[in-house]
Formats: C-alpha cells, structure tokens, sequence
C-alpha cells in the first residue's frame, strides 16, 4: 500500500490547514472521490498546482486513481505553457478557474476539470505516476518520469532520516510544483501530519502570523530562503512552536550553514541540511543533526536506501577520501529518466537505479560528501535550476547572440550587440526570475575558439 | 541627495521604476520585480542608504511605498 491510497486510515485528524479553512484526512479523501469520478481510464493531466487544497486534492486524486499529472506552475510564462501543451497534448487540465479556455466539466472551490481538446491517450508506462520539469523556468520540455515506487520509497526515506510523526505541521514556503516542495507533502501525508498550505512568502507579514496561529513545527528553504531569514534576523523571532528547518535546494555557503546550525541549537530547533535533485525524486542526502556545526558546509551522508560514491574520469570508483570526482547516487528513488516528447512517456526506466548527479563532490574521511562544482553548465538561482546553454539559446531565438555564466543566484549575460535593458526584459519575462538575478554587460565580442565555441573562461576579464 | 531621493532612488532602482509609479499604487507585487526576492532587495538598498538595520515586523510590514515612508520615521529618516 501505497501513502496516497491510505488516507482513510488517519480519519478525523487534520491533513490540510488553510487560513480559512481545515479538512480532515476524510474529508480530503471525500473531495479526492468526487473528482476521481470525473475521469475513468489512465490518461495524462496538466496539474497547476499552487499551495492550495485544490492542488493537493487534485495531486492526490491523480495518484490514485493512477492518471499521470505533469505538475506544473501556474506563473510558468503562457508562450511556455503553450509549448508545453503542444508537445505532451494532456487529455485534462485541472487548472485555476479561467486559467485556459475550455468548458468546466467539473469544479472544485476555485479549481476546474478541463477536457482537452486531444482526444489520443498518449501511450504511458505501467510505472509511470508522475511528471516534473527539471527547470521550471526555462520552460523546457524535458520532464522527469518518476515512477509509484519512487515517490514512496523517497517518502519513507525522509519521514525516517527526519523523524517526522502525525504531530508535526510543516507550513509551505515552496512551490507544490518543485520536487522539494512536493516531498515535503508527500513525507508528511505518509505520517498522517497536517499541512499549513500557503502561498504567501517569507517577506510578508501574513506567512509569519498563519506560521504561529496555526502553530507550525517546521519548514524548508533553498539557500536564498536563509539569505531571506537571516535579513529577517530569524534567529531573534520568538516562534515557540517551530521545531525542525530543512535547506536543499543548492549549497548553502559554509558560513550560513554554520551561522544557522548554531543559532538553530541555542533556539532547540533540528536544522537539516540536504541535497537532491528533481532526477532521485527528492532527497539523496542530509546532514544528521549531531552533526549540523562540525560537518557545516557537507551534503551528509546518503539518505536510508541510497547510495553514494565518487567516480574519476575514466569511470573508475574513487576509495580514498579527499579526492574530488562525480558524485554518484543508487537507490530505489532514481527516476525512470526523461521525456522530451510524448512518446518518451511510454519508455521504461533508463537509469537503472543509478544517477550520475553531475556534480562534482569530495568525500571526507567519516564518509560526508561536499560538492565542490559542477560538471554541467548550469545554475541554481533561487533554488531553481538554470541550464545556462538554454539560456543562450533562448536568447538567440529572440536575436541575440550572448554568452550566459555566472554563479548561482547571479547569473552573468555577455552581450555583443543590443540592449541589455531589453535582454533583461526577455529574461525576467521568459523565466519568471527576479530581475536582480541577472547582470547584464556589453563586451566587444564574444570570445570563441576556432570551432566557434565559446570560451567562458575568457569572459571573467569583462567583470 | 535628501533623504526622499534617497528613499525613491532605492525604489527606482530596485524595481527598475519610474518617478511616475512612485505613488500609493505601488504595493508588494503590483509590479514585477516586487516580489519576495525584490522585498529583500530593497530592504537591503534601504538598510544601505541610511545606514540603518530594519526591525523584523517592519521588513515583513513594509508593503507598500506610502507605509514604508511611516516605517522610516521610526528609524530618525526625516523624509
């Protein structure tokens, strides 16, 4: 059995708080049955999915009744959405009221069923549960296939390492879209917890007042969440009911680590330290508590199931401790792989329980891992992954030649010709990021080698 | 610079805006880059420019260009 399929068991306690309102683990699943009648046989889905009791009930109800939902965020830029539609043609939307155009065939509080128009089921793998996009701001089409076992398995996994119960109340400060995100709910589910659903972030006034009026006992953040708390002098807030804080998401710089894994110790709250990726569902490591100030700036060890190791260049498994390779993960949590295209979804798995992260790490001599860098070109900002080569080659859709690099939270644009101003404009409206995550600056001329490839390690004398 | 242009600067530039949206329309998210990444931003433009360190409930309160303006008072910035 499977968490989503035994919600019953938990009855009259708690599953979902809201401001307004509170469902009960039976009521969740009496609005979970109402819109399971909608839609009879395994198809795809697009579900927009924002904090909210709609997207859980929606989320739940895919899960069950074993339809396959693309999770997706309602801000995604709408030529993206687009796109995306285009490519996997869904057979249903469940979607804000108004979000697309299509009759309602069934609604739910501020939610509608949307029939689509498609009226072929994409052929999907009998594993098959779920979709998630790996960088849910370039819009690509690339999607993660994960599978029914891989959800559970990574589930447990957390619940285990982080000891959750049925009393612990996470309130959400993440996008249900976002793998952290989801398995924050996904692990809570399994332990009958009840979860504060908001969309409100950190920087308003509303996010703090629920946090304490509903008494929540924890949540997690990427590393710009702490740059967040620690301007907000979280460590000085008086939040008696908060108990554990999660950070995955991209490294958290030493000094964070260590400024939030003492502060959090005199405050008598569990900080846990992660790492994962869209790719092993969610988690592959944490930082054990006992161990949150000496091993600051350390990934941890591999979550209960999983498996780390570090490869060289030529594929051979580094034993000795101190020398840097690229960090390889096994467990039951590895995705089936990707899709690009609707046949993709028929594809059984592809990686074989292992996931080569693509991240570079070191291991010390107790058996914690640190990344130190990165294999593929791309970057964490504001704990959303950005494939710089994207990057550029959206920008040449648009006419602009420019080298893309950077480091995480900052991405640097290298132009040759044009309008930063504008390249900003196209930026901030194709990914949804914040306009100070990037820095734009003019240059002479792109430096390339021979075969016209660019030479990023040139561009650092234009900063 | 008085401290007014210093306190719209701070705005102007955080949020890439005209002199002309500077009024009590501009509240959290009514316009793009005012979210909660370019709240940060400008808590820490405003920190910089008078050299001062916000309260907590002022930074989470601070939601719009009219309210921030009572904020300052608070701290001695005579707008």
């Amino acid at each position: 059995m499977t968490f989503y399929d035994k919600l019953e068991q938990f009855g009259e306690k708690k599953a979902l708080i809201t401001e307004q309102e509170c469902l009960s683990y039976a009521q969740l699943q009496i609005a979970v049955n109402d819109l399971r009648a909608q839609i009879n046989d395994r198809c795809l889905v697009f579900c927009l999915c924002s904090n909210n009791v709609e997207s859980v009930t929606g989320y739940i109800a895919f899960l069950q009744m074993r339809v396959v939902p693309v999770m997706i965020n309602p801000v995604i830029n709408r030529e993206l959405f687009a796109s995306l539609l285009h490519t996997y043609e869904p057979n249903y939307i469940w979607a804000p009221k108004g979000f697309c155009p299509g009759q309602a065939r069934y609604v739910y509080k501020d939610y509608a069923l949307i029939k689509t128009e498609y009226g072929q089921k994409a052929e999907l793998h009998p594993e098959l549960a779920l979709l998630l996009t790996t960088s849910g701001s370039t819009g690509s089409p690339k999607l993660v296939r994960q599978t029914y076992r891989n959800i559970n398995h990574n589930a447990e996994s957390i619940a285990q390492y982080l000891t959750i119960s049925g009393d612990d109340r996470p309130i959400t400060t993440l996008p249900m879209s976002y793998t952290y995100g989801l398995s924050i709910i996904n692990s809570h589910l399994l332990k009958g917890a009840a979860i504060i659903l908001t969309n409100d972030s950190l920087m308003e006034k509303s996010f703090w007042s629920l946090l304490k009026e509903k008494q929540a006992t924890t949540f997690g953040g990427v590393p710009y969440t702490y740059e967040m708390l620690k301007r907000l002098r979280f460590l000085r807030m008086y939040l008696p009911s908060l108990k554990v804080l999660t950070q995955a998401g991209g490294r958290l710089g030493k000094e964070l680590h260590l400024e939030f894994a003492q502060g959090c110790a005199e405050k008598g709250i569990r900080f846990i330290v992660m790492y994962g990726q869209t790719e092993a569902t969610a988690r592959m490591s944490y930082v054990p508590q006992e161990y949150s100030i000496s091993k600051a700036g350390s990934i941890g060890i591999s979550i209960p199931g999983g498996k780390f190791w570090l490869e060289n260049d030529n594929g051979s498994v580094i034993n000795e401790p101190d020398i840097t390779g690229e960090l390889v993960y096994h467990g039951n949590n590895v995705t089936m792989g990707y899709s690009t295209c609707q046949e993709d979804l028929a594809k059984g798995d592809e990686l074989g329980g292992i996931l080569r992260t693509g991240d570079m790490a070191r291991r010390d001599e107790d058996g914690f891992y640190y990344i130190v860098g990165r294999k593929k070109r791309f970057l964490k900002v504001y704990g959303n992954r950005v494939n710089l080569d994207e990057l550029e080659s959206l920008l040449q859709k648009s006419g602009f030649e420019a080298a893309c690099a950077g480091e995480d939270d900052h991405v640097r644009i290298y132009l040759d010709h044009g309008e930063p101003d504008e390249v900003l404009k196209i930026m901030t409206g194709l990914t949804g990021l914040n306009r100070s995550a990037f820095e734009i600056s003019k240059i002479e001329s792109i430096p390339r080698n021979e075969s016209g490839k660019i030479l990023y390690s040139e561009l650092g004398q234009w900063k | 610079m008085t401290n007014l242009e210093k306190y719209n600067t701070a705005f102007m530039e955080t949020f890439d805006i005209t002199e002309e949206q500077l009024n009590s329309d501009l509240v959290y998210q009514s316009v793009e880059a005012w979210d909660s990444v370019g709240h940060m931003q400008l808590i820490a433009a405003l920190e910089d420019a008078f050299d001062i360190m916000f309260d907590t409930d002022d930074i989470v309160d601070f939601s719009s260009y009219d309210k921030g303006k009572e904020f300052m008072t608070k701290y001695e910035v005579e707008l």
